[in-house]
Order: structure tokens, then sequence, then C-alpha cells
């Protein structure tokens, strides 16, 4: 289907009865040359970018419940690439660089909203680390700016600057940074896989690997088997169960995070903050809702709720920084499961196995990579090396003690 | 959460902090053959199973003592808390 101004005010006049599924429904192949597993952003991503920038075909998407029911759905939409380390930075500003284009490139509206994002800093020490954090940032061909207490207020006159504990000393701001229409995105890159030939298969869940001489041969599903030249698992969240079934123990724990939005308000974030001095982040929705999450529960858990404390801790923050949250109503919380990898860094790398792939560990930064990690997975399954930015995102980082720990707290899943 | 404490009777979740794994009670020997291998799969791989997991759970706000809680990852059910001390031990070990 084909989007355009005069096709929106026909559907207007004849009460929209002609619009159509956007993606086809259809039944599966007996066998691709290419299975991914897991319809969320990065399975359709690396779908789409597997036969659009590398020219494949024979390509089938498996969902076991619907397109964009999983962490695409449940997450707080922001983008952002201000990372510190040599292995993480050039790849979220490679993600960064594609949100940009996104919407010319698939012809799709996904609402990204450069609105920039803000972290505050309260002391001297962290002011230090993050002038540090924006260098390594310009380094990389990202932005990042230094802002004063002033031009903080400027934005933001309402959050606490005096707070006794915890003044505001400032902020590293990145304005490239800014928020997306989550769903939107796994629609689009839907929409344009789809019309590129690949097959979305929904309903079809993955029961079992069929590996004959150290070889994956195919994947066992609820609609029968289906053979594949490779197969790319991205389903982050359950990562060790769909891995466990190719005998494969995963350096990584599965977390239940929240997040949170409250009743529509008349526009007052311009937009993304976060506080530096508990751990708190805040945006304003496109519909109104303030969105606002911080810490996982800290415990492994698959059960797509958390508990009370977390929502104790994450608001107190909140009411640290931005006091005027205290007046708005909580509309709705939820929970997504989160694949926390050992060092708070993803792995996008081959298995041990024959044609069979691995795409996760994405912790909670899973939404603003969709982009590069379907671009980097595609590129991994299409040549069989990793892309550029990608190489660091290794399954044997942890044995050759090449960590990627942006926090620096070690093999502690619950802490970074 | 409540957990039900050996000792104490029920404590709120809140007064522990949840130290992972109840396999890192395992510790590997580090003076033996092949005790790198040994670390890694100690330090960093995980069954993480969606289900009936065993992990540790410290009383840092309580008595300190550390315990085995055996709670199930989908509901968050708790179905079994024993001491780590006497978990331990079953294991064999001396101390």
């Amino acid at each position: 289907m084909r989007y355009s101004g005069f096709r929106v005010l026909k559907e207007a006049l004849t009460g929209h009865k002609g619009w159509q599924p956007v993606w086809r429904d259809p039944e599966p192949q007996a066998e691709y040359d290419f299975v991914i597993v897991g319809g969320g952003g990065h399975g359709l991503a690396t779908a789409y970018y597997l036969a659009k920038e590398f020219r494949q075909s024979r390509i089938a998407v498996l969902e076991k419940g619907w397109i964009g029911g999983g962490n695409v759905g449940r997450n707080t939409t922001i983008i952002r690439s201000n990372y510190l380390l040599e292995g993480n930075q050039p790849f979220y500003e490679f993600s960064l660089k594609l949100w940009e284009g996104l919407e010319q490139d698939f012809n799709y509206n996904a609402m990204v909203s450069q609105r920039g994002i803000l972290n505050l800093f309260h002391s001297d020490a962290q002011r230090d680390a993050y002038i540090r954090r924006g260098n390594a940032m310009i380094l990389h061909g990202a932005d990042a700016e230094l802002l004063s207490p002033a031009q903080v207020r400027r934005a933001y006159p309402f959050l606490d600057f005096d707070n006794a504990r915890f003044p505001i000393k400032g902020g590293l701001a990145q304005r490239r940074g800014g928020t997306v229409r989550h769903d939107a995105v796994a629609w689009g890159y839907a929409r344009g896989a789809d019309r590129r030939g690949v097959d979305i298969l929904q309903n079809c869940e993955v029961t079992g690997f069929r590996i004959a001489q150290g070889r994956c041969l195919g994947v066992e599903t609820s609609r029968g088997f289906i053979g594949a030249g490779k197969v790319g698992v991205a389903v982050a969240g359950y990562s060790s169960h769909v891995m466990a079934m190719a005998g494969l123990r995963l350096p990584i724990e599965s977390h239940v995070l929240q997040a949170f939005v409250s009743e529509g308000l008349k526009p007052v974030l311009p937009g993304v903050i976060t506080f530096g001095a508990g751990h708190f982040y805040c945006s304003q929705s496109d519909k109104g809702g303030l969105v606002f999450g911080g810490d996982i529960d800290g415990y492994n858990s698959y059960a797509q709720r958390g508990n009370l404390p977390v929502i104790e801790d994450v608001v107190e923050g909140g009411m640290a920084l931005f006091p005027g949250l205290g007046r708005a109503r909580l509309l709705r919380m939820w929970g997504g499961v989160m694949d926390m990898s050992m060092d708070g860094s993803p792995i996008i790398d081959r298995t041990d196995i024959d044609g069979l792939y691995f795409n996760g560990g994405w912790c909670y930064g899973g939404f603003k990579a969709t982009p590069a990690s379907g671009w980097c997975f595609a590129h991994l399954l299409a040549t069989d090396a990793p892309h550029a930015t990608a190489v660091a995102y290794r399954f044997d980082r942890f044995r050759r003690g090449a960590m990627i720990d942006e926090k620096g707290v070690g093999a502690q899943p619950n802490l970074h | 959460m409540l957990i039900e404490h050996p000792l104490l009777g029920p404590c709120d979740a809140q007064e522990f902090v949840y130290k992972g794994d109840a396999c890192l009670i395992d510790r590997p020997d580090g003076m033996a053959e092949g005790a790198e291998a040994a670390f890694y799969e100690h330090v960093y791989p995980r069954d993480n199973p969606a289900g009936l997991h065993r992990e540790l759970w410290f009383h840092e706000q309580g008595d300190r003592s550390w315990l085995v809680v055996t709670r199930n990852t989908r509901t968050h059910e708790i179905v079994k808390v024993e001491l780590a001390r006497d978990f331990a031990r079953a294991r064999g070990r001396g101390r």
C-alpha cells in the first residue's frame, strides 16, 4: 500500500473503508535462506536491511505472538548516542544516524523527534566525568554540549535547582537525541520488509532447532519444521530460553524493568531529562503523558511486571529532580523483560553452531539500537563478518577479559 | 515480595540484597588445573530459567544471613527458603 496526501483525503471522504493491511499473512514455506527468530524491532530491522541493503532474498521472520508485541512496544522510546567507551560509542552513533534518515528510508511516519536529551549533574566530580564523556562523544563524531545551570534553567525552569543534597550544577546535552513513536518503528520495518518479499510469520513459535553435525538446518515451530540456510535469533528478553534449545548457555540474566506514564498534560517538558544522583529519566509523549522510568527491579524475572519498592525509588528520584511531577496522576505502568548481559553491553555474533547467529543482551538500551542492531546483524548474516561498528560485541569477550563495561561494575547484571 | 526467613519469619524483600544464581556458592578451586576455564563458567554464563530459580538473597538490613530462595521467575512466587549455610553444607562444603 502506498501513502499519499491524495489517498488520505480520498479515504477521509469515503469513510476510511479502503485501507488494507500493510503486510501479508503468508503460509510458511518449507525452506528459506534466512530465518530470523523474533518479530520485534531488531528482528524486523534485520530482515529489512538484509533485503534492502544486502540484496538477499528468501527471508522469513518468525514471531510467536504478533509483531511489535514485545519490548519494542514496551519501552520509553528514547534515542541517543551518549556513550563513553570505544566498543559502544561508534555503534550507537551509527544507530542515531540511521534514525535520522529512517522515515525517508522506509517511507513511514515513525515520528522521529530530535528534541534533545539532557543528562544533569549534581557535583564537581560528576561534571568532570560528563565532560570526559562529552569529549569521547565528539571524538567519535557525535554532538555533545555542556550546559551551565543558567542554560539548563532557561529550558527547564521548574526543576529543583537548589535541592540541598543534589543541586543541579549543569548538564551534558545531546541535541540530536530524542524520542520516536516506538510501535511505528516495528510497523515501518515490517511494511518495508514485506514489500521486499520477506515473509512475516506471526503466531509461529520456535520450539526447537534441528542441528546435525554441528550445523543448524532449520527450526521446529508451532507451524511445522522450517528449513534455513542461516538462522538469526533476535529475541532479547527470552534469549537464554531460546538459545537453551540449541544447548547454549549465555552470559545473560532476564530482569524486569518498569516504566510509567502520567495522565496527559499540556506541553511542559521540551526534551528528555535524566537525574544524575539517582536513576530517573523522563520525557513527554506527543499525547502529553510524562513517560518515565528508572532502575530494574534487580532480581531474575520473566513476569513482565515488577514490585512496589522500585516504583517508590523511581518516584523519589523524580520528586527530587522535578517536584511538579507530584501533581500529575499516574495513568499506566508496565514491565518488560530485559536481557541483562554480564557487562551491560550487547552481543551480535556467530555461535559455535554453524548457521546459527545470535543478537541479544541489550539490557535496557535496546530500543535506541534498533536500526544499527538490524543493520549489523544483517551484515553478519549476509557476509559472515561483523560490521565495523559491532566488532566488539562478541561472545568471547567475557572469556578474553575484554568486557565493555560502561558502568564499571563487573559481572553483576542487576547493577548495570 | 515476602521472604519466609527460616529464623526470623516473613521479611520484606526490601531488607535483602539480591546476589544472583545460587550456583555462585560452588566457587571453583583457584589452584586447580584448568582454573581459568572453571572461573569463566562460574562468573559469566547462567541458566537463567523461566520458571523455578534458586538464588541468593543477603539479609543486609536484617540479621545479615545469606539465604537460598527458590522462586518462580514467571510469577515471583517463592516456594522454598533455606539458609545458604545449610544449603552449602548439604553440598559437601565444610564451612
